[in-house]
């Protein structure tokens, strides 16, 4: 998807948000119907893993899915665009002389789908002259007919369209009225309706959604020529509509009267603050660059785990799979079997997993039919583990897939994508209040920003939302121009404390990009509120 | 059925406007063949073909606006998808700000079709790769890539009297060239509408030298340098102030183009006097669609002219607002350069850096458009007009204005892609002083 897409879909330009759009628009009306039940896809999928298998298929998966979005775009008192997206299809993927092979049909039908996977056979024998190394499959269980849902209260597509934009523009409104010269806003709501089978005996229907509320708020000072900017505190998250209705017991009060969400979201109060923030902004102090103890509010943090940890553990990333690309990883196989690799210090436990509710990584099983699970990936700051999946657990002398394998759609071949990546909480009862008294030099920073790292995951800078400096254990103020840079070990290494799991809260990447074609996936990362020493803070203020 | 002739698209168009029933309806559709092939650790490692078509129709009742896409092409699902449009228009709130559609516009013939680029087999995309391992083999390096190529179409009527009808051809391809003990890489990119132009091989070649050449890096301290931006690097960095070039962001005060007092930089002097860009849907190295997706003709526009900033672009309701002429967003942009080549520049260059790739470019300051990013692939350290030795890459915190204010050469331009978006550029390299280094990455 060309960044071009992104900007159109908007209309907001420089600092909107940048969408990728999957499918074909379609009526809401349609949202609704069911396309076919599961015995009928249990009948179309056996035809496609019969023809793979007459091809001279050793394994074959098909997976039929339909794929639904609608996306609301608002600005100030204006609904600009009401997107309903509907994608549905066949991918069949299959293993002929020990090569994968890929095709896909958006025509559903008995001979559509034969032929569709006697083209991923010929595909894969095509290539197998290139093959250096037969694929080599990690066992997966036969699952026989399973069904999983997304535990959701409510639908979000059930929900007229009416609500959802009168909420919206109530936000904006609110934003509005207290002093923001504008807002955009928008709400995005996916659906997968996904069907998986494989000649290992699995018929797997899954059912999942996913929900992101959020706006980005401007002041502006005519006279200076300055703007301000900031983002929704919101988090995108594997629920439905339920998120969107604000819960007190949901709300975490952070220091400066900010209020952080866990499990439920209040954009009208988000949109309230937020107008009065950027207003602060504008005159604010702007950051002395030097070293700073930092404290890290899980929206934040989020991020910073995501990819300093998250990518570098892609085990398709560390092998030269993404080298390209997106790169490869500095956490090499060496460090790992070394078994001593201080990727961080004793206090950090990070653990993957595809299976924490409200997460937008959860489901019951991955696009390889395997169930999901949680395992450790950093154990009190030690490396001990990957991400891998059917095809790559024998590199790691591992007899099973860590069932991380995901498509953004039917018509795009399943590879290694990250599970939700989490930073486990102190043990200790520890809050935000006692951690900014701990400290005598430092910056608390909320709500993701500017972000990006170097190909192998050594160095990193980032923004973010909001900055407060805080002197000898107390806020001394709103800060501008803030960003950290730092290594990734160096900066892992540096963690000396983490708040305890009553902080414990969700951040979310909805649209995390990999691999060539680009495919997206939607991935959480929990984490308490937590401190680094001695991080170096760059001002980013600069004249034109 | 994924690709329509000119005649086929008129009918297929004008048979949905008939079952049209709104104030206003307006249809695009677009559909192709694309194909790839990915390859790393020196074998292939996916390949696939992709082929699609779609349909949107547009129903306007006053300024109700709905939209509806199918993928279907049967008369029935015609005639669905133009009553769904209708129904959401009906459903859907007014919005001030709808424009009502374009009335007929003339569109000059494009150049952006190629056969040979749309004959492609899967076997032109496996021998061009097998080219290319067959360097990694001969230079004992470890390759990664990527070949990819379109062949589409695109057509729009609406009740109006509007038609348009392009079609288009690409193909992008990029390699990079590792060496064995992971200490060295090179990466080399090229796009083009005509395959014949693309030689695997001598691209493969560029990224097996510099993967070759950038290992033993050497550390130098962050600062600020003189560098020479191959144009795949300083495409990254313009083209965000290509993305910024609307108009309505400039004057609600919210654009690195805003400026005190509600004024913005359309007609100032934004960078040096030798920058010029401009948009040619007609250039025969860089050709685009002659109209944008609401059918606004493409035209020659010139956006910066000298370092004074000529046009912004605007909606057509942004444009009605203001009185001017609605320009939309161009497809591809070309920047001037000079005459020298690469090496004439590295040639002439006393003390500098010599970068081949810019990576994971991101927005820091919306302000003062300030972009940060690390360096990638091969870079290098310039002495007395000689690439002395590889330098361990760093990461940069610069604003692409500042930096076309800080210029000191231009470059014979070529064209490149970015890594970023894809998008296709004629660019030149270019010499640029006091560029921003702020800190060592150990990535290779």
């Amino acid at each position: 998807m060309k960044r071009r897409k992104f900007i159109e879909l908007t209309g907001l330009g420089i600092g909107g948000m940048l969408i990728p759009v999957i499918g074909n628009s379609i009526p809401i009306t349609l949202a609704a119907e069911e396309r076919l039940d599961a015995s009928q896809k249990k009948k179309l999928a056996d035809v496609a893993l019969n023809a793979a298998k007459s091809m001279g298929a050793t394994y074959a998966d098909v997976r039929i899915g339909r794929y639904l979005n609608q996306f609301l775009t608002t600005r100030e008192n204006k609904v600009q665009n009401i997107v309903n997206t509907e994608s549905f299809g066949v991918g069949i993927r299959v293993i002929v002389n020990g090569t994968w092979g890929f095709a896909s049909t958006n025509i559903v039908t008995e001979d559509a789908i034969k032929s569709t996977s006697q083209q991923a056979a010929a595909i894969a024998k095509a290539n197998s002259k290139f093959q250096t190394e037969p694929v080599r499959l990690a066992p997966a269980k036969a699952h026989g007919e399973v069904i999983w849902k997304t535990p959701i209260e409510i639908n979000p597509f059930s929900v007229p369209v009416s609500e959802k934009v009168d909420l919206l523009l109530r936000a904006n409104a609110a934003a509005l009225e207290k002093g923001a010269n504008f807002i955009s806003s928008n709400l995005f709501q996916v659906n997968e309706q996904k069907y998986f089978a494989s000649t290992d005996g699995s018929y797997i229907d899954q059912d999942i959604h996913r929900i992101w509320p959020t706006f980005t708020v401007t002041t502006t000072d005519r006279n200076s020529g300055t703007f301000k900017t900031r983002q929704a505190l919101s988090a995108p998250m594997g629920m439905g509509y339920e998120y969107m209705i604000p819960k007190a017991k949901d709300k975490v009060q952070g220091p400066e009267g900010i209020t952080l969400y866990r499990n439920s979201y209040d954009l009208i109060e988000d949109s309230i603050a937020a107008a009065q923030q950027t207003k602060a902004m504008i005159g604010a102090k702007s950051v002395e660059p030097g070293k700073y103890d930092i404290i890290l509010e899980p929206n934040h943090l989020g991020l910073t785990i995501h990819e300093s940890v998250g990518h570098p553990l892609e085990l398709d990333r560390v092998l030269g799979y993404e080298a390209n690309y997106a790169g490869t990883s500095f956490a090499t196989m060496d460090k790992w079997k070394a078994g001593n690799f201080n990727y961080g210090s004793k206090i950090v436990n990070i653990f993957a997993d595809k299976t924490q509710p409200r997460s937008l990584g959860a489901a019951g099983y991955d696009d390889e039919g395997v169930k999901c699970r949680q395992w450790d990936l950093i154990k009190e700051g030690v490396l001990v583990n990957y991400q891998a999946i059917r095809d790559q657990a024998h590199i790691l002398n591992q007899n099973e897939s860590h069932g991380c394998c995901y498509a953004q759609s039917w018509s795009d071949v399943q590879f290694q994508r990250m599970p939700n990546v989490s930073l486990t909480p102190g043990k200790d009862k520890y809050t935000i209040d006692q951690m900014i008294r701990d400290v005598e030099k430092g910056i608390y920073i909320a709500g993701r920003g500017s972000y990006s790292i170097d190909q192998q995951r050594y160095n990193f800078q980032f923004g973010g939302t909001l900055f407060y400096e805080i002197k000898n254990g107390a806020i001394a103020g709103m800060l501008n121009d803030v960003a950290y840079q730092s290594n990734t070990q160096e900066f892992w290494n540096s963690c000396v404390k983490i708040c305890d799991e009553t902080d414990y809260r969700l951040f979310g990447s909805f649209f995390d990009g990999k691999g060539q074609p680009s495919q997206v996936s939607a991935v959480s990362h929990g984490s308490s509120t937590t401190r680094f020493n001695g991080i170096n803070v760059i001002n980013t203020a600069r004249t034109i | 059925m994924a690709i329509l002739t000119k005649d086929e698209a008129h009918a297929l168009l004008k048979k949905i406007l008939s079952y049209s029933r709104a104030d206003e309806c307006e249809v695009n559709i677009n559909g192709s063949h694309n194909g790839n092939i990915r390859y790393a650790r020196n074998a292939v490692s996916t390949s696939g073909g992709i082929s699609q078509t779609n349909l949107v129709v547009s129903s306007a009742f006053g300024k109700k606006l709905g939209v509806a896409t199918i993928n279907e092409l049967d008369a029935a699902s015609l005639e669905k998808v133009v009553r769904r449009s209708e129904e959401l228009a009906q459903l859907a709130p007014e919005n001030p700000e709808f424009v009502s559609f374009l009335g007929p516009q003339i569109y000059p013939d494009s150049i952006t079709f190629v056969p040979a680029t749309a004959a492609i087999t899967p076997k032109i995309r496996a021998d061009a790769v097998a080219q290319s391992l067959q360097v990694a083999k001969d230079a004992n390096l470890i390759s990664a890539g990527f070949l990819e190529d379109r062949n589409g179409f695109a057509a729009m009527m609406n009740s109006k009297g509007l038609f348009a009808y392009n079609t288009a051809t690409n193909v992008n391809f990029s390699v990079t060239m590792r060496t064995q003990d992971g200490k060295g890489s090179g990466y080399a990119t090229r796009g083009y509408n005509d395959v014949t132009k693309l030689d695997a091989m001598a691209v493969t070649k560029i990224a097996a030298d510099k993967g070759l050449k950038s290992a033993t890096a050497q550390a130098i301290e962050p600062g600020k340098y003189t560098v020479i931006l191959e144009p795949a690097a300083a495409a990254v960095l313009l083209e965000n102030i290509l993305f910024g070039l609307d108009a309505r962001q400039a004057d609600e005060g919210r654009s690195f183009l805003s400026k005190p007092g509600g004024k913005t930089s359309l007609g100032e002097k934004l960078v040096d006097e030798r920058v010029t860009m401009y948009s040619d849907p007609w250039h025969p190295e860089l050709p685009t669609s002659p109209w944008a997706s609401d059918g606004r003709p493409h035209e020659k526009v010139s956006w910066i002219e000298k370092g004074v900033v000529k046009n912004l672009t605007y909606s057509r309701f942004w444009a009605q607002k203001k009185g001017v002429k609605a320009i939309p967003s161009p497809d591809a942009v070309i920047m001037d350069g000079g005459s020298k080549t690469l090496e004439q520049l590295i040639k002439d260059t006393k003390k500098g850096i010599l970068v081949t790739r810019l990576w994971y470019i991101r927005n820091v300051d919306p302000q003062t458009l300030l972009l940060t990013g690390l360096t990638r692939d091969g870079t290098f350290y310039i002495e007395n007009g000689i690439i002395k030795f590889p330098i361990k890459n760093f990461r940069f915190n610069e604003s692409p204005v500042i930096m076309l204010n800080n210029l000191e050469e231009l470059g014979r331009p070529e064209r490149t892609v970015s890594v970023e978006t894809n998008t296709n550029y004629l660019l030149p390299p270019m010499k640029i002083r006091d560029f921003t280094f702020t800190s060592l990455s150990d990535a290779v």
